[in-house]
């Protein structure tokens, strides 16, 4: 790449161009438009503001979004203990295997109407189909990374007498960490869909409930919001993800840069 | 889509295994799979939790007999299948289409790698509201789903793999002359295949759980839908059977999938070591 | 001089599914503290296997391991090992410095011990300027350094050394051979070194142990007896080191050969 300004401008130019010229496209097209399903985008963006104030934010979106992070952490948590004893012991993993294999097959958005069953239509329902959805991808993940650690760097473990706990965190956790961010990156999509949908089934708040709202009472441009806050809130989130996993991941990276030069 | 690269970068261990691996895992994983259905069926017997909600497997077997031999399980079976077929149809061509054009014009993989990060995280139920709008409960609003969450799966893994292709293979089938359309075929193909293939089985699983999903939500017919009539209706052994037919149904998509896949990474390798010999 | 490390009577079998691989059949030898002693076998003789047991990492079939009296049952405190992967021994998320401290944190030394202690070890190798790069960012010769850095600074009775240099290219193996010739005179410690190589082991050695092929038996013990200041220049082609390395290779061809042994 060429130096300095120059490269810079050129790959802004790059970023933006596109999104751009969607943007714009999607603005000329439906500038006239007359089908209800499909206003103009300066509707959309118009009733915008209108829709999500400061109140609606607080009212409708903290809460999804810490439904969202209590459900995750739990599954995180509990994906990551359970993962590491089914990955350290053979014959625990051997046991496990095939229904684990099974639980994680099931859909996980048909655990919702299961999930009412026991726990109602409240948070607890919400936060319990997020974390049951979520746990899979990071146990099994959590498994495979922790059965994987190479022998060669057990084995200078065990001679340096790094063992137990030490153990555990300086070389089986991470170790395995490029695996388990694997499994948690896989694991914030679908708890991002769990969230959508079990406010969807039964909520009275939340971005999942305010949409359907929306168009169920016909307000097709505060619906479109909905969907544009949905997609904003996805990106948001996998960026903030992708900062955490280059800090933590920072040398994995690096060591895969490096093996591939040579 | 990580997986791909997890196991090309990271030394695996070998570790001597004694006895019969194979036969013993298998009688073990039998033992935990009969413990499980053995604590599933103990646990409301003995009152743990109310049967109501949480019936013993022997009940949950009986409706499931029931379901098999209801002929519009079948068909809700087919429709949850069709959905399911279809949608990863049009995301796999779509996906690998749109890779290969992205890798082969020059600027384009710049031009449009804002736009992917982007759009790439967007929830695909975000879209449910639309579909309902536009399809209600046909299979479109199904498709819909199934296309937009599976087609990244298999663009962002079609670019990974064409990210692969070795620079100098590339440039003596430039000087041999071969134009676009043969280096795709012959240099580009083949080195993303792989990655393809993992974006194939990982789209796959997607697929299944926003089939389900639409029909869970919006009712279009096919399992899910089937799902929450046995749930309005209070039958609960129903719904369970149902649950364990959709896992089930992913499992042996997960299987067949990383079957398919591990036989193209097979034929890749060897016409690999073929070409080095 | 008393022995620091008796192995006994040593034999290793290998239990698989209906197979028994017997490594090792009955090894008996000593090292003397401060001593520099070689084991050079033909390859796939039961090296690693061996060393392992004298680790602690592997547990012998039958014979015992004494490291200053006390039988060897799991890695002993006093025995650092310097490993022939040095990139899947050395810990890739952590600098150099953090990968030569944390055995030592596992010994509950203070901070400002195991400061010193870091310190001192990378410098004796020659990579105080590298403590804060990742292992991944050194050259393989430089990698392996760290990880002798680290066995250093444990401070061990005894350092086994695994055919440390077997994956580094000549010239890099040169150097390093150097340096440990040099740790071994300026510190006094114990290495017992193992390597395929018969140069290597005569020109590092006091003393080589030339190990039959598998199942293992101790073939022959030969005292190098050339002179302490070797230097790769002039000690490689001194007559003597030419007589000496042609009867390891001999000693080795036999072994191959499965020739019967001449119990001395």
């Amino acid at each position: 790449m060429s130096g300095g300004l120059k490269g810079v401008l050129l790959r802004l130019l790059f970023v933006v161009s596109l999104p751009l010229v969607l943007v714009t496209a999607w603005w000329l097209a439906s500038d006239d438009s007359t089908d209800v399903y499909w206003p103009p985008l300066r509707t959309i963006l118009t009733a915008f503001p209108d829709v999500w104030t400061g109140e609606r934010l607080r009212a409708d979106v903290l809460p999804s979004v810490l439904r969202l992070l209590a459900g995750y952490t739990s599954a995180a948590v509990v994906g990551l203990a359970l993962g590491t004893v089914i990955g350290s012991y053979r014959r625990v993993r051997a046991v496990c295997e095939p229904v684990l294999e099974f639980l994680r097959a099931v859909p996980p958005p048909v655990l919702v109407p299961v999930i009412m069953l026991f726990a109602g239509i409240g948070d607890t329902m919400k936060i319990a189909v997020i974390a049951s959805g979520c746990v899979w991808p990071i146990l099994l993940n959590t498994v495979e990374g922790v059965r994987a650690v190479d022998s060669v760097m057990s084995e200078t473990a065990r001679s340096y007498g790094i063992t137990g706990t030490a153990r555990l965190r300086n070389v089986v956790l991470r170790s395995a960490s490029p695996q388990i961010f694997a499994g948690l990156r896989q694991a914030l999509s679908i708890g991002i869909i769990l969230m959508v949908i079990s406010e969807m089934f039964a909520a009275s708040n939340g971005l999942g409930f305010t949409i359907v709202q929306f168009q169920r009472g016909f307000a097709i441009p505060d619906m479109w919001t909905g969907i544009l806050v949905l997609g904003l809130l996805g990106f948001a989130l996998s960026v903030v993800f992708r900062l955490v996993e280059r800090r933590v991941l920072g040398w994995y990276h690096g060591l895969r840069a490096s093996s591939r030069r040579s | 889509m990580k997986d791909k690269q997890l196991e090309d970068a990271r030394p695996r261990s070998v570790s001597p295994t004694s006895g019969r691996p194979g036969l013993t895992n298998a009688a073990l994983g039998a033992a935990g799979l009969a413990g499980f259905l053995a604590v599933w069926e103990a646990v409301p017997r003995l009152g743990l939790v109310e049967d109501d909600f949480f019936p013993p497997v022997s009940r949950v077997a009986d409706a499931l007999a029931t379901e098999l031999s209801d002929d519009t399980f079948w068909t809700a079976l087919g429709d949850t299948l069709t959905g399911w077929a279809v949608g990863l149809l049009i995301a796999v061509t779509a996906g690998i289409l749109t890779g290969v054009v992205i890798a082969v014009v020059p600027y384009l993989r710049e031009a449009t790698a804002s736009t992917i990060e982007f759009l790439r995280p967007i929830p695909s139920v975000a879209l449910i509201p639309l579909a309902v709008l536009l399809y209600g409960t046909e299979l479109q609003s199904v498709l819909l789903l199934v296309v937009y969450a599976s087609f990244w799966q298999i663009l962002i893994q079609t670019l990974y793999g064409v990210q692969d292709v070795d620079p100098v293979a590339e440039e003596t089938a430039r000087s041999y002359g071969l134009g676009p359309w043969a280096r795709v075929r012959h240099v580009l193909w083949p080195t993303a295949l792989p990655y393809v293939m993992t974006g194939v089985r990982l789209a796959a699983a997607v697929a299944l759980i926003l089939a389900v999903t639409a029909e869970l939500v919006i009712g279009a017919p096919g399992l899910g839908a089937r799902i929450a009539v046995a749930q309005t209706s209070q039958a609960v052994p129903e719904m369970y059977a149902l649950v364990v037919v959709t896992g089930v149904l992913g499992l042996l998509i997960n299987v067949g999938a990383r079957t398919v896949e591990r036989r193209a990474l097979a034929w890749h390798q060897s016409v690999r070591g073929e070409v080095a010999v | 001089m008393h022995a620091l490390l008796e192995v006994s009577g040593l034999r290793k079998v290998y239990e698989g599914s209906g197979r028994r691989v017997e490594a090792v059949r009955d090894l008996t030898f000593t090292v003397d503290a401060g001593e520099l002693v070689c084991l050079v076998g033909p390859s796939g003789c039961g090296k690693t296997t061996l060393l392992k047991c004298v680790a602690g990492l592997l547990n012998p079939t039958a014979g015992e391991v004494l490291l200053g009296g006390r039988p060897v049952s799991g890695p002993p405190p006093g025995m650092a090992v310097v490993f022939q992967e040095y990139g899947r021994s050395l810990f890739p998320w952590m600098r150099v410095r953090d990968n030569v401290e944390l055995p030592l944190k596992q010994k509950k030394l203070s901070r400002s011990r195991r400061r010193e202690l870091v310190d001192d070890a990378l410098t004796s190798v020659g990579l105080s300027d590298a403590a804060g790069a990742y292992p991944w960012q050194l050259s393989g010769g430089m990698q392996q350094r760290v990880a002798i850095a680290r066995a250093l600074a444990y401070e061990p009775d005894v350092l086994l050394m695994d055919e440390p240099f077997a994956a580094v290219d000549a010239q890099t193996r040169a150097d390093l051979e150097d340096l440990v010739r040099g740790l071994w005179r300026e510190r006094g410690i114990t290495i017992l070194f193992v390597t395929h190589d018969i140069d290597e082991a005569v020109y590092l050695g006091e003393r080589v142990l030339i190990l039959s092929a598998s199942p293992t038996v101790v073939q022959e013990q030969l005292k190098v007896d050339l002179p302490v200041e070797r230097d790769q220049l002039h000690t490689r082609v001194a007559p003597r080191f030419a007589e000496l390395r042609t009867h390891v290779y001999e000693q080795i061809q036999a072994a191959k050969r499965g020739v019967p042994l001449s119990k001395d």
